[in-house]
């Protein structure tokens, strides 16, 4: 600590805001590699790809493919070019904020992950809110009542959201819906594919991400819950928990005010990683209830060749994962004074 | 100590007979019986397995189109598909797929990250910084995304599935191990085997290894587990193992609007074969993380 190792006793929050800035700098020069490293990755996995986009585009026709229209469409797609000079266009595009144009549609980038980012990001944000609501309490209980039937179900729970595909759990939420609806209402009714704004009509909006939500925020939630219930028997531990006690505090001021606030901090961890990951999840979930979303278009891009395209999402994928990182660790040191900054 | 003490000691261990192994066994469920179901789970999973032509009624394979999408009878248990194949045998045939790609995946990549890991420890320095920038790559890539765009590179099939599952799993794997090796390093008979002019590869193999096992199997159970959940989530998008092996994921194929109103036994139960293989895998690794990791007890 800095206070400890200059000496400088009760001048110690000068010191420590000049650390801290020194450690933002070094974090996210850190971060400069790993973006690189993505980008070197990515760029080079995609052309170890059999076959290109132009390819895909013309024998999708059904007709003869052309050697000079093949040739032709390589050419404006830049694909003749060497790999130092389509990696530098790829990198150098960041600079200025032109990230190209998908090979598939021709349409910009930006253009196409804004169309879809913000479903995406919505089913996300009410993902993460379902779990933290659920979690938390769950995970409270859990280690309150350790080893008491109560916290076995809860257990239960968590180990089968870990174990539950929730691709599988949103089949059975259409499932359950188409069955339950054409049951009481007559016909059968699905969540609407076509996106719409919550600023438009929300209960539209809410009918379309509430469930894909809900089946991404299975897992997430469970993963939460056992974080927090094993954070939380950890700190209940502590001497300090048994000082608090030991005053003849109300257990719940002991659990509320002493033990969570130290037993939050890996369960903010956990859900800000999980939230980084969510766009694994949503590949898979976009498919089952069939939406128009980022997971969805990668899926698409890496299937069509589309190297523009899946180049920028996967960077786009890091990017979030770096930030979360990083707002992570500072989150931490800022809760948590006895974490260095090293 | 004293003398006296290590002869009461040693007698006692004379004494000291083992129990018999299913005595033993017994024991060990009574104080774990979550994970005693979970072995459970996966020793059904792994019979079926080896013995899926003696149990399954039926050719997991054949279509048979006089029997489409019928319902659970007494013929056939869980019904039988589009195909008409029974599901039922096509799921114990599934845990074939399951398990073979499950376990490959686990000890193939637990392994090179465990000995990547204990290397990278081992020798420190920028030999250990390059390697955790690597690492750093790989993790920042969702498992699913990373394994997408590996099978968009080397194609479908079920050993570009292994692959595709098992890169991802060489840094989370070798992340952990490091962390462990990293205290090793500073214990004298790491030191001590260097004094007597071991090889490296001897040094991380004989001495240093053996010592990260607690963590590396907690691991390896755990990456099962997550393999079966990858393997099943690229089959259901079409980019894992191909028709007509009999796997779960791709059993799950074809859209739960389709089925909903005229078989809804066909999405149920490959799911509930999913859920439950992984569920039996998690809760043995949670015990044997119990059984073998002291700090962790009782929670």
């Amino acid at each position: 600590m800095p206070s400890a190792a200059g000496g400088r006793g009760i001048f110690e929050d000068g010191v420590d805001d000049a650390q801290m800035s020194k450690y933002l700098v070094k974090r996210l020069l850190l971060a400069i590699p790993t973006l690189l490293g993505a980008a070197i990755l990515v760029f080079g996995l995609l052309r170890a790809v059999p076959g290109d986009v132009c390819e895909m585009r013309l024998a999708g026709t059904g007709m003869y493919v052309d050697e000079d229209q093949l040739a032709l469409c390589r050419e404006k797609l830049g694909l003749n070019d060497s790999y130092p000079v389509q990696f530098w266009d790829f990198i150098s595009g960041y600079a200025t904020w032109d990230l190209g144009e998908s090979m598939w549609t021709g349409q910009p980038v930006t253009h196409e992950i804004g169309l879809r980012f913000q479903l995406s990001l919505e089913i996300a944000v009410v993902a993460t809110v379902f779990a933290v609501i659920i979690a938390l309490p769950l995970g409270i209980i859990s280690a309150v009542k350790q080893n008491t039937w109560l916290d076995y179900v809860v257990r239960m729970f968590a180990v089968a959201g870990i174990a539950m595909p929730s691709f599988w759990l949103g089949i059975l939420i259409i499932l359950g819906l188409l069955i339950s609806t054409s049951h009481f209402l007559g016909t059968p009714w699905m969540p609407p594919i076509e996106y719409t704004s919550p600023f438009d009509d929300f209960g539209e909006n809410f009918a379309q991400i509430i469930f894909p939500a809900l089946a991404t925020g299975y897992r997430y939630s469970a993963v939460a819950t056992r974080m927090t219930r094993s954070a939380l028997l950890e700190v209940l531990r502590e001497d300090y928990v048994r000082t608090a006690r030991a005053k003849g505090l109300y257990e719940s001021t002991v659990i509320n005010h002493h033990a969570l606030k130290n037993a939050l901090l890996p369960v903010v961890t956990i859900i800000a990683l999980e939230f980084a990951f969510l766009m694994g999840g949503l590949v898979v979930t976009e498919q089952v209830f069939n939406l128009n979303g980022l997971g969805k278009l990668f899926v698409e891009s890496v299937l069509n060749n589309d190297y523009i395209m899946t180049q920028n999402l996967v960077m786009l994928v890091v990017l979030i994962f770096v930030i979360t990182n990083l707002a992570v660790d500072l989150f931490y040191a800022w809760l948590d004074p006895r974490i260095r900054y090293s | 100590m004293s003398t006296p003490e290590i002869a009461i000691d040693s007698v006692e261990l004379d004494d000291y007979v083992r129990p018999p192994l299913l005595v033993r066994t017994w024991l060990m469920a009574r104080h774990h019986p979550l994970g005693a179901a979970g072995a459970a789970v996966v020793l059904t999973m792994i019979v079926s397995a080896v013995f899926a032509p003696w149990l399954s009624p039926f050719d997991p394979e054949a279509s048979n189109y006089e029997f489409m999408l019928v319902a659970p009878n007494a013929q056939f248990w869980m019904g039988t598909d589009n195909f008409g194949r029974d599901i039922f045998t096509r799921i114990i045939f599934g845990a074939r797929t399951a398990l073979f790609v499950g376990f490959t995946c686990a000890i193939i990549g637990s392994f090179i990250g465990l000995v990547l890991g204990v290397g990278s420890a081992y020798f420190g320095g920028i030999i250990d910084l390059l390697f955790q920038r690597v690492m750093d790559v790989f993790m920042a890539f969702p498992l699913i995304i990373m394994a997408l765009a590996i099978v968009a590179t080397l194609g479908t099939g079920t050993d570009k599935v292994i692959i595709a599952i098992t890169i991802p799993f060489i840094p989370q794997c070798a992340r952990v191990v490091r962390s462990s090796a990293l205290s090793l390093r500073e214990i004298p008979y790491v030191d001590a085997a260097r004094a007597c002019g071991f090889s490296h590869l001897r040094i991380i193999l004989r001495h240093m290894t053996p010592n990260v096992m607690a963590p590396f199997l907690i691991m390896l159970t755990t990456f099962v587990g997550q393999a079966i959940l990858l393997e099943a989530s690229l089959s259901y998008l079409g980019l894992g193992v191909q028709e007509p092996i009999p796997a779960w994921g791709l059993m799950l194929q074809g859209g739960a609007e389709e089925y909903a109103e005229r078989a809804p036994w066909v999405p149920i139960f490959p799911g509930l074969a999913i859920t439950l293989a992984v569920f039996g895998f998690n809760l043995f690794g949670d015990s044997l993380r119990d059984v073998l990791d002291p700090k962790l007890r009782d929670r």
